[in-house]
Formats: structure tokens, C-alpha cells, sequence
């Protein structure tokens, strides 16, 4: 269905395999050499995300890169392939992740945090993970490094070690091993046992919109379970294991779950719907106007749920969960636009919600402070912190000129090409709801109250926590500027 | 030169021998001896597995005692046929016995000191069995070698402690039972048919269209409840759990991966090759009410597992699931449903394998399989531990491992069968096996203990000493087959389709419905 | 009664053999699962493998047959004869029969078979005996009730816990224990309620001594300790 042209690169397969090379390093050196160790994490990143934006000038000429891996069955291989929203999608994930290993570095040492080593490692194979999701061919080629995933966060989310990370492990690997197993992989041999003679590649290029084949009611149910299948993606019900995944170390929580996992979840669905069915089939399903109705009551439910959290990184949880309801809205909206700015938006909401995280995480370390109802008045010693975020705030919210505006605008000319007016009513409320819940942390911090000035924990963050959240606030800015570039890649033209 | 297949059985058998002579001279040599005769059985199963491959027929037919089929008709001499699944299986029996055999050394000296001769003996005998099983084409040879395969399986386990020895008895009556009740079955073929090859039966069934035959009827139930309680298909599984949980760690890693798989290959050869499909799946009710046991089979067998609080127990109780697997696999009465059961027949010896050689590591360093005794092994013995655990995300079936794609066969002929029954039960059961595993992961990795307390001080101190949490490895001879094993567990998931393609062509003389496809 | 056609003509006059047979191996089932007796459960196994052989050799049976050896008339020149052939000696091989004098002979192949099951069923009545000998050292009963209540003691003093270590008292006091049982004193009775009421892995010394037989016991006592430390360099060989 595309007439790209296709180029035979083994860069796709350099930016999967840097980190395992990175962690052999990072093992080798061990808890001995830390500078070492630190330095490999580095290497490897920045390799893979040099490899990455190589990738670019490529995918704007028009055309897609391919690399074959291995063939899984006879006529399933493992393929990669880098076209326009894989390769936006692998550029935020890796360059985010030198930004992350920065503010690791600086958090893990500030709190004397143990088994650095595993940590590192196991942060680079999730990340390895991440890079064979975007790059992805076929759906049975994510459905591998979906499963990847899941199990090579498991150590990071139980980092502690105690009790709260064993419920916190069990709640996070509960849902995504049972949605995985029980949901997905049914429907996914759904496809593949019934489609063209059971020899059907699901290739995301050639075999758009064959599941059309099915009667209306197989559509649906496959669509739903697909949906609720790909659990990394947050929607209610499944939503559930990412508040409890809150357990893990800030960095953790930043990439991973700001990042990485909830992107790949939000990065599957997207596929599954703009790639397995198409915008064709989609349009003509009787049922599909049901899962925008999903998401967008998990959009709306989680803001309310949002607003009554104290936990601060609580309440970015959610934040979080509403926002990936909004790709997967751009994703139901089934319409150019709609689509193309669920992709923009995972670039967009992966910089401010990790801006956000990490000045969570360094209020943490700086001040141990965890609540909401604490903060009033930092931002007078944590400037700096507080000043990113309020920028990553507004990002989230989507005014200019910050990154998330674009990304929210083109998901409202998309649901307006639908006619869909109701879900552009949606973005405006839950923006509102965005509102209510993010810029009061932001404003309040910079109340001066007779506590604040005598409170001695109150104190700038380490310089390797500050200077990657200014990094990202600065990526937002940046984002809003580069829009054009993005919006070519996820082929929409400006 | 085709007698390479009767090779496979003579050098076992000459090692057996050499094994137990050579107690008079010294005890340390039987492991050499042992090590050396398996090393020539799998290059003589190599070595038949691609005659069968180039074969244009596909199998290779030896028949013993030079009663060539030109002079005599089939049947007159007992036949060894290793077609291409009797070659992947009987390949499978002496790797796993290579594997073993390599790793026994320490184990056995220290479980059975002093036995080193007898246990020899038997383990090799065991091989012989297992392997003339796979190979054979006679059926009441068949029943000869399941007897010879069982009484040295339960030598094996009666040579170590008393429990052992009590639990063996269980296993003598059942063992038995089964075996006897298979040979009723083939009195009953005999019977009717005149011929024991198993070929020469088929051949018999389908001139005198022996489809509603009574006889025939009860020797296909006589033979089959008799392969089942062998196989130890729930409830015939009593015998199971206590059997090899008591057993010397080597006989466990032997039996376990082996036995029951090759009696499910028992069962379909006799469903495929002996009864034929016209008569196995269309003339009896079996593919009616067998589907529905092996839900029971597979609940029943994954929740008595997840209540064991010692690993040999409950990969004992898993054991038993999975045969539920396969069975079910042979009855949905698909094509895909047999090509998942043969190849899980494959890949289960080897994630079991994976399994039980972990097990006999942390038995041997810990001395204790117990849940309370395993916190720290991360730490203790990495290189373990990742062995142990690739076996156990295979049998959970996360991708790449060899579990993942025959779960994905089973499960693509349960939908094609419309077995929706057997399809939900897969994924129970892979939810009881992620938790089975997940939680072995919690108790090792976490500083918490069953109760939900916190243990050490914080800061992923597991509350254990400097002695415990050092670097201390299994031995190199148990840890190389261990990591051996684990890397086929990969090895098999990635070239999954070499075999497969393998059983198609096997399969393909069958005539096995495929299922409706949508174009 | 007695008609032909009637079921009771039916099983005890046509199909005899198949009566007898399966009441021989519904008693021989019956006797392992019933009897508590593991030698009469054996005894059973045997019934029940004898009821198999029956079996067969009813099915080879022919009326008016003879044993199948070949009658001097049906094969003149017998299988040890040499011939002279053109000067060369030379072995013939047994005359085939034609299928009329065939009928006048049992089947040979049963009675061959079943001489194998029956060395099939002496290995494991052999098998089965020494296990039950075994049993008999290490628990004193062959008696299943017995036996199993034994076990579930065992099994629940020793759930494979792993056991706080503790420095080693010699001779423990099983080891007196079951001296004195050897010797008939009826006060390892008090001791052996005693140990039920013990907490799994917390009064007696270290290992778990019941794996070893009632005689090794006394000479094990000493050893094991030593063993162990020395292992962990040895095993790299």
C-alpha cells in the first residue's frame, strides 16, 4: 500500500543491539569502577541515539529503512523497519535516555542507592526494547518487544527491594503479563491463523486492513482487545499497574513510565490502529465510535483522579494515564490529522512529563519531600526546579509556545475532520482539568510563607538532577520550534 | 549404510554393561564409560536423523535379525523405523542423556556414593529404553522396551534415600498396571489383525475396514488408558510428583524431561501410525471427552502447583500440566494441534531439562529446594539462576524461547477446532505458571518474606551474611550442562521453524483437517 | 440354560477364556489396591500380569492342534541336517508348510511372547521385592498403613525447610534411639512421640538421619560435618 522507496540498513539493528553492548560493559565494570560503569550507559546512548537521528534525513526524503533479523515462522519475519513514526518515536526514547542517565547518575548517588549496577543494565535493555518496538515491522515482531519489556522493567520497578516494591511488582507484572497473555495473544493468532490461508505476515505496510475480512463483530472484538491488550498503553481498566509501578526509583519513573513503557503500550495501539486496521476500516466499523468513548472517559476519569492526589508522583501517574488516553483518542479518531498528532503527541508529552518527573524526583532528593501539600514555597531555594516545571506544566497543558500545543491542536482538527465536536469538547475539559491539577504545584511553590524562609532542607537539587530537567524543559521549547520537522516525519505536511 | 540406528540402542547397552564390569576395577570409571557411549549414541542419532531427512520416504527401516522384507512379509523380524518424528524424539532422548550423563558426576557421588557402577548401569539402560521406544516398529517390542525404560526408572529412584524407595513402590504398582494394560491392548491387535508391525497393523485396519470392530474399540482404549497412566495424564498421576521429588537430583533430570514425553510420542504413534485417523479421531468418541479431562487435567495439575512450597514439587506438578498440554494438543484433532504437541513434546524435554538441572544445583549448594532456603541466589549464583529462569520463562512461553512457539501452535489449533474450552485453559494455566515463576523470582530477588514482612535493613539487604550472598557457582560439570541445556531452550525457539517443517513433512502423510481460512 | 446364543453360554462356554482371564485380573487389581500388605499387593501385580499371560496363550489355542513343533512327517529333513549338495555341505532351511497342515499346529507366537512378559514380570517382581526390602530396612513395616503414616511424619518433620545450623552433638539422640529399637527396648516409643511433638528443624542435630537406613545410622553419625568444607574446592575437577 505505500510506494516508499525501502533501503537495506543494519542502522536499525546497530540502535537495538548498542545497548546490550553497553551492558556487558556496565557489568563488566561492576560496583568497582561506578565512573566507568556510568561512562559505558553514556557511550551506549549516545551511539544509539547518533544511529538514530542518522535515520532522519532519510525518512524525510520519503523513504523507510528495513533490516531482516530472523525469520520467526516461515512467512513471519522479524523485520525492522523505520518510517516516520518509529523513527519520531526512537529519537524522543533515545535522546531522553542520556538525558535520564544524566539524572540518574545524580540521584542514584545523591540517595546512595544499591545495585547500581543491575539498575544500569537493566535500563539499558528496556531501552533496547524500546528501540525494537518502534522499529517494528509486523505485529508479531512488537508482540516480542512488547513481552521484552515487561519483563526487563520488572527489576527496575522492584529496585526496593521491600514490600511495597513486591506489591508494587506484582500489581505492574499481574497486568501486563495477564492482558499480554490472555488478551493479546489470542487475538493476535486471531489474525494470524485466519487471514490469507494462515501464511498472513501482518507486515504494518503491506497487509493494512485485511483484518477488514472479518465480519463487524470479530472487528470489534478484536479492536477492544487489542485496546486492552496492549496494557502498557494505560486505559481504564488496565490503567492500574502504573500508579502501583510507582514504587520504583524517580529515574525509573521518569523514562520508563513517562517514556518508555507507556509510549511503547500508546506506540502499539497506534500501530494496531493505523497500521493492522487502517484508517478505511476503522471509518467503516459500525462499533468504533465506542473506543474513542474509552478513552476518552479514561482521559476525563483520570484528570478527576489527578486532582485529588497529594503524592506528587501520584498525581503525574495520572496525568500521565490521561495523557496516553489522548494518542489513543488520535489513534480512534482514524483521521489523518487525528493520527498524526497521537504520534506527535508521544513526543510532545514525553518531554513535559518527564520535565515533570524529574523535578519530582529532585524535590526528593534536594528536600524528601513527596506531597503536594509540602511544597508550598520551595521554588524560592529550587528556582531552577520549579521554573522547569512550570514549563513542563504548560507543555502537558498545551498552551504555546510550548511543544504540547501543536500536538493538542492537530488532535482537535483531526476529531473536527470527523466531525466529532464532542471530543474536541473533551480536550478542552480535561486541558482545563490539566490545569487545575499541574499549575498549582508550579504556582504555589513560589508563595513565600514564613516557613520557607527558615526551613534549612529547602535546597537546590544536585547539578546532574537540575541540569537534565532543564535540558527537557528546553526540549519542549524546542519542540514547539521544530514542529515542521515533526510533523513532516509523521507525514503530516505543515 | 543404514544400521546407524541400531547404533543409537547398542552403545547405551555396551556402556551399561562396560559400566557395571568396571565396578570391580575402579568406581571412578563409569563416568568416563557413560560419558563416551552417549557421546556415540547422538552422533549415531545425528547421523539417522539426516538419513531420514535426505530419505525420499523419509524414514530409514531396519529390520533386526536380517529378516529382510524382500524375503518375508513385514512383521516376520522386528523392525526399527525411525521416521521423522521417531528421529527428532529419539535425537531429543540422547541429548537429554548426553546432557545428564555429563552433568551426573558430582551429584552422584554425592547422593549414591559407592553405587556409582549400578546407577551407571541402569541410567544407560534407561537411555537404551527411552531410545528403542522412539525407534521401534513393532508393538509388542514397544511394550518390551516401555517395561525395560520403567524398571530401570524405577531402579534409578529406589537407589537413593528410603523415601525414594517408599515412593518408588507407588510407582512399581502404577508403572505396571499401565504397561500391562497396554499389552492386553496389543493382544487384542494381535487378534484381530495377525500382525504386530506396526505398519502391518495399520495396513490390516484399513483393508478390512476394522472401524466399528469391537475388538478393536477395546484394544484402542486398553492401549491408550495404559500409555496414559504411564504418561501420568491426571488423575493417573499419582505416582508423579512424589517420584521424582524424592529421587537422586540426576534421576530426576533424567526422567523428568524424558519419560512422560516419550510416552505421549507412544501415544501418537499409536493414534497416528498404528490405529490410523480414520479410526483414532472419527471412529471413537475420544475427541469428544478428551478435550474436557485435559481441562480438568491442566487446572487441577496447575493449582496443586501453585500450592507446593518446594521447587522439585512443583515443577513435578508442572510436569503434569504440560502433559495435559500435549494431550490436549493430539485430541482438538487439527493439524496445528499435533504439529503444537509434537513440538512441545520437543521443547518441554528441554525446558524441563532446564528446569531440573537448576533444581539439582540449588539442591546441591543450598541443600534445600525449599522456598525459605533460596534468598540471595542472584547474587550466589548468577550464571544458575539464569539457566533455571530461561527454562522458566520458556515454559510461561515468553518469546523467543522454544515455549513460546509451541504455545502458539496449540493455541492456533484450539481456535481452528474452535476448542474454545481448551484455548482458555491454555491461558489459565499460562497465568498459574507466570505467578508459579514470578513468585520463585519474589522470593529469591525480594527482602520480604512469605508473610509480607520485611526482612534485612532496607536498601535491598536480603538479611543474609557475607557467606551466603558470596559468588559461590555449581561446579563446572553441572553448571556447562546447565547453561548447555539453555541455550538449546533459545536455540530451538529461534529455528523453530527447521523443525517444524520437520514434523509438516512427517504429518503430511496424515490426512488431518487444517481448518477453514478467510482469503 | 445351557442354549447356544444365551449369555451364559456366551461367556462361560464360547468366550471362557476371556472370563477367566478378566476375573483373574479384576482379583489381581483388586489385591493392589486393597490389600494392605505391600507383599500381597506384589502378589497381586503377579495375578494380575498371570491373568495377561493367560490371555494370550488362550488365543493361540486351536482345536485339535498339536505344539507347534514340526511332526517328523511334515519336515524329513529336520534343522540339523547337513546335505550333500554337489559335494558341499550345505543347511536347509525349515520346510514351509502349506496353510491346511499350518491349521493343525498352535500358534506359535503367544507362547513366544509371553515368555518375554513372563521375564518382564520375574524383573519386576524382583525390582518391586528388593524395593519392599528396602522399605522394610528403613521404615520396619511393610504394612501400608503403617508405612504411610511413617512417611507423613517424615514428610512433615522434614518439609525440605532449610535448617539453622547448629553445632553438632554426637551421638544424637535418634541415633540412641533407634539403637534401642534395634534392640527391642519398648522406650524409643516415648522418644518417637516425643520427636512428633518437635517442631520441624528445631531440637535434633542438623541432617535429617531417617534417609539413612536403621543400620547405617550408627556409623554415620561421625561423618558427614567433616565433608563438607573441603567441598567446594574439590568440585572444580
Amino acid at each position: 500500500m505505500s510506494t516508499a522507496a525501502v533501503v537495506e540498513d543494519i542502522r536499525p539493528l546497530i540502535a537495538l543491539l548498542a545497548p546490550w553492548a553497553g551492558m556487558i560493559g556496565i557489568i563488566w565494570a561492576g560496583e568497582k569502577r561506578p565512573n566507568l560503569r556510568e561512562l559505558f550507559t553514556f557511550i551506549a546512548a549516545s551511539v544509539q541515539a547518533a544511529v538514530v537521528l542518522s535515520l532522519v534525513p532519510i525518512i524525510l526524503s520519503g523513504a523507510v529503512v528495513e533490516f531482516h533479523i530472523w525469520q520467526i515462522f516461515s512467512y513471519v519475519p522479524m523485520l525492522l523497519r523505520v518510517d516516520g513514526p518509529g523513527l519520531l518515536f526512537a529519537c524522543v526514547a533515545s535522546l531522553l535516555w542520556i538525558a535520564t542517565t544524566l539524572y540518574a547518575v545524580g540521584y542514584m548517588r545523591g540517595l546512595h542507592e544499591h545495585a547500581q549496577t543491575r539498575f544500569y543494565s537493566f535500563f539499558a535493555l528496556s531501552l533496547s526494547a524500546t528501540m525494537g518496538v518502534a522499529f517494528s515491522a509486523n505485529l508479531l515482531t512488537i508482540y516480542f518487544f512488547y513481552e521484552m519489556l515487561s519483563v526487563s522493567t520488572f527489576p527496575l520497578v522492584t529496585h526496593m527491594q521491600d514490600k511495597e516494591a513486591r506489591t508494587g511488582g506484582r500489581t505492574y507484572l499481574g497486568y501486563l503479563l495477564f492482558t499480554s497473555l490472555c488478551l493479546l495473544l489470542p487475538a493476535l493468532s486471531w489474525c494470524y491463523v485466519w487471514l490469507d490461508g494462515g501464511h498472513l505476515t501482518m507486515d504494518f505496510i503491506e497487509d493494512v486492513g485485511k483484518v477488514g475480512h472479518f465480519s463487524e463483530a470479530t472487528q470489534i472484538v478484536l479492536l477492544l482487545l487489542f485496546t486492552f491488550g496492549f496494557a502498557k498503553a494505560g486505559i481504564m481498566p488496565a490503567h492500574s499497574w502504573l500508579p502501583g509501578a510507582m514504587v520504583a526509583p524517580t529515574p525509573v519513573s521518569a523514562l520508563l513510565h513517562a517514556v518508555a513503557v507507556v509510549k511503547v503500550g500508546v506506540f502499539c495501539v497506534y500501530r494496531v490502529y493505523a497500521d493492522v486496521f487502517g484508517a478505511e476500516v476503522l471509518a467503516n466499523m459500525s462499533g468504533e465510535e465506542w473506543t474513542m468513548v474509552i478513552a476518552s472517559a479514561t482521559i476525563i476519569i483520570s484528570s478527576l483522579v489527578a486532582l485529588s492526589q497529594d503524592n506528587l508522583k501520584r498525581r503525574l501517574a495520572f496525568s500521565t494515564i490521561g495523557q496516553l488516553g489522548y494518542i489513543v483518542l488520535g489513534a480512534a479518531i482514524a483521521t489523518d490529522r487525528g493520527q498524526g498528532g497521537a504520534v506527535l503527541h508521544i513526543a510532545m508529552h514525553a518531554c513535559g512529563k518527564i520535565t515533570l518527573f524529574f523535578c519530582a524526583g529532585a524535590i526528593f532528593v534536594a528536600t524528601g519531600k513527596k506531597y503536594v501539600s509540602e511544597l508550598r514555597g520551595i521554588g524560592r531555594k529550587m528556582p531552577l526546579t520549579m521554573g522547569a516545571f512550570m514549563i513542563g506544566a504548560l507543555s502537558v497543558i498545551g498552551l504555546p509556545p510550548l511543544g504540547g500545543f501543536i500536538s493538542k491542536w492537530y488532535l482537535a482538527l483531526g476529531a473536527l475532520d470527523r466531525d466529532a465536536m464532542w471530543v474536541v469538547i473533551v480536550l478542552l475539559i480535561s486541558s482545563l482539568l490539566n490545569v487545575f491539577y499541574l499549575l498549582p504545584v508550579a504556582v504555589t511553590a513560589f508563595f513565600r510563607t514564613s516557613e520557607t524562609e527558615n526551613d534549612p532542607s529547602f535546597k537546590e537539587a544536585p547539578w546532574s538532577c537540575v541540569v537534565p530537567l532543564l535540558l527537557t524543559a528546553g526540549g519542549c521549547f524546542l519542540l514547539f520550534f521544530w514542529s515542521d520537522v515533526l510533523l513532516q516525519m509523521v507525514g503530516l505536511n505543515p | 549404510m543404514s544400521d546407524h540406528i541400531v547404533w543409537i540402542v547398542l552403545f547405551p547397552l555396551m556402556g551399561a554393561v562396560a559400566c557395571a564390569l568396571s565396578g570391580a576395577l575402579s568406581k571412578k570409571l563409569c563416568y568416563p564409560i557413560s560419558v563416551i557411549s552417549m557421546i556415540a549414541s547422538v552422533w549415531a542419532s545425528v547421523h539417522t536423523m539426516m538419513q531420514a531427512i535426505e530419505s525420499p520416504v523419509h524414514e530409514i527401516s531396519y529390520i533386526l535379525g536380517g529378516w529382510s522384507l524382500d524375503l518375508f512379509p513385514r512383521g516376520v523380524g522386528i523392525e526399527f523405523r525411525a521416521d521423522l518424528l521417531g528421529a527428532l524424539i529419539t535425537l531429543v532422548v540422547t541429548g537429554v542423556g548426553l546432557i545428564v550423563t555429563l552433568y551426573s558426576k558430582v551429584p552422584v557421588q554425592r547422593e549414591t556414593p559407592g553405587k556409582e557402577p549400578m546407577y551407571y548401569g541402569l541410567f544407560l539402560l534407561q537411555i537404551c529404553g527411552l531410545a528403542g521406544i522412539a525407534l521401534t516398529g513393532d508393538a509388542f517390542n514397544l511394550y518390551v522396551l516401555i517395561e525395560v525404560a520403567a524398571l530401570t526408572g524405577y531402579g534409578l529412584i529406589a537407589l537413593g534415600s528410603n523415601r525414594a524407595a517408599a515412593a518408588t513402590f507407588n510407582y512399581v504398582i502404577l508403572g505396571t498396571i499401565g504397561a500391562s494394560l497396554y499389552l492386553l491392548g496389543v493382544g487384542y491387535l494381535y487378534l484381530k489383525t495377525g500382525t504386530l508391525n506396526m505398519v502391518g497393523i495399520r495396513e490390516v485396519i484399513e483393508a478390512q475396514s476394522l472401524y466399528d470392530s469391537p475388538a478393536m474399540q477395546v484394544a484402542f482404549v486398553l492401549v491408550l488408558v495404559g500409555i496414559l497412566i504411564k504418561m501420568a495424564f491426571f488423575p493417573f498421576h499419582a505416582w508423579l510428583p512424589n517420584a521424582y521429588c524424592h529421587a537422586p537430583s540426576t534421576t530426576s533430570c533424567l526422567l523428568a524431561p524424558l519419560v512422560t514425553k516419550v510416552m505421549i510420542y507412544v501415544m501418537i504413534r499409536m493414534v497416528l501410525s498404528v490405529f490410523g485417523v480414520e479410526f483414532s479421531f472419527e471412529s471413537t468418541l475420544w475427541t469428544e471427552v478428551m478435550p474436557w479431562l485435559v481441562v480438568v487435567a491442566i487446572v487441577c495439575a496447575a493449582v496443586m502447583a501453585l500450592a507446593q512450597r518446594e521447587i522439585k514439587r512443583m515443577l513435578a506438578y508442572l510436569i503434569v500440566a504440560e502433559v495435559g498440554y500435549m494431550v490436549g494438543g493430539v485430541w482438538i484433532y487439527n493439524y496445528y494441534g499435533l504439529i503444537g504437541s509434537i513440538f512441545h513434546v520437543i521443547s518441554d524435554a528441554c525446558m524441563t531439562l532446564c528446569l531440573f538441572l537448576g533444581a539439582g544445583i540449588i539442591l546441591e549448594k543450598c541443600r534445600t529446594t525449599h522456598f525459605d532456603g533460596l534468598r540471595g541466589l542472584f547474587a550466589k549464583m548468577p550464571l544458575t539462576m539464569i539457566g533455571f529462569f530461561i527454562g522458566g520463562f520458556s515454559i510461561i512461553g515468553l518469546p523467543p524461547t522454544c515455549g513460546f512457539f509451541s504455545k502458539w501452535y496449540l493455541i492456533t489449533g484450539g481456535m481452528v477446532s474452535e476448542r474454545w474450552e481448551y484455548m482458555v485453559t491454555l491461558m489459565f494455566s499460562t497465568m498459574v505458571m507466570v505467578v508459579l515463576f514470578f513468585r520463585l523470582i519474589e522470593r529469591i530477588h525480594l527482602a520480604v518474606d512469605e508473610s509480607g514482612k520485611n526482612l534485612g535493613k532496607g536498601h535491598g539487604d536480603l538479611g543474609l551474611t557475607e557467606e551466603q550472598t558470596r559468588f559461590d557457582e555449581a561446579p563446572l560439570t553441572m553448571l556447562v550442562p546447565l547453561l548447555i541445556a539453555a541455550s538449546i531452550v533459545m536455540i530451538i525457539g529461534v529455528y523453530n521453524q527447521e523443525v517444524v517443517d520437520q514434523i509438516e513433512v512427517f504429518l503430511r502423510a496424515y490426512n488431518l483437517p487444517t481448518g477453514v481460512s478467510y482469503k | 440354560m445351557v442354549e447356544d446364543g444365551s449369555i451364559f453360554s456366551q461367556l462361560l462356554v464360547n468366550r471362557l477364556n476371556y472370563f477367566i482371564y478378566i476375573i483373574l485380573l479384576l482379583i489381581g487389581l483388586w489385591a493392589m489396591i486393597a490389600k494392605n500388605n505391600l507383599i500381597k499387593k506384589l502378589i497381586g501385580m503377579s495375578i494380575f500380569q498371570t491373568a495377561i499371560i493367560l490371555f494370550y496363550v488362550s488365543i493361540g489355542v486351536k482345536e485339535g492342534a498339536t505344539i507347534p513343533i514340526y511332526l517328523p512327517e511334515h519336515d524329513p529333513h529336520g534343522s540339523h541336517l547337513k546335505v550333500d549338495v554337489n559335494g558341499s555341505e550345505k543347511m536347509l532351511p525349515p520346510e514351509v508348510l502349506e496353510s491346511s497342515l499350518v491349521l493343525g499346529y498352535s500358534n506359535p507366537l503367544p507362547h513366544v511372547l509371553m515368555l518375554t512378559a513372563i521375564v518382564v514380570g520375574v524383573a519386576t517382581l524382583g525390582l518391586a521385592l528388593s524395593v519392599c526390602l528396602r522399605i522394610y530396612r528403613g521404615y520396619g513395616t511393610v504394612e501400608e498403613d503403617e508405612l504411610l503414616e511413617k512417611l507423613e511424619r517424615e514428610d512433615a518433620r522434614n518439609t525440605g525447610r532449610p535448617r539453622r545450623r547448629r553445632p553438632r552433638r554426637a551421638p544424637s539422640e535418634k541415633a540412641v534411639a533407634t539403637e534401642k529399637l534395634k534392640s527391642g527396648n519398648p522406650r524409643p516409643r516415648q522418644s518417637r512421640t516425643n520427636r512428633k511433638g518437635a517442631k520441624a528443624g528445631s531440637s535434633e542435630g542438623t541432617r535429617n538421619d531417617s534417609t539413612k537406613s536403621v543400620t547405617e545410622k550408627r556409623k554415620t553419625v561421625r561423618k558427614p560435618r567433616k565433608k563438607t568444607s573441603p567441598k567446594p574446592k574439590e568440585d572444580n575437577s
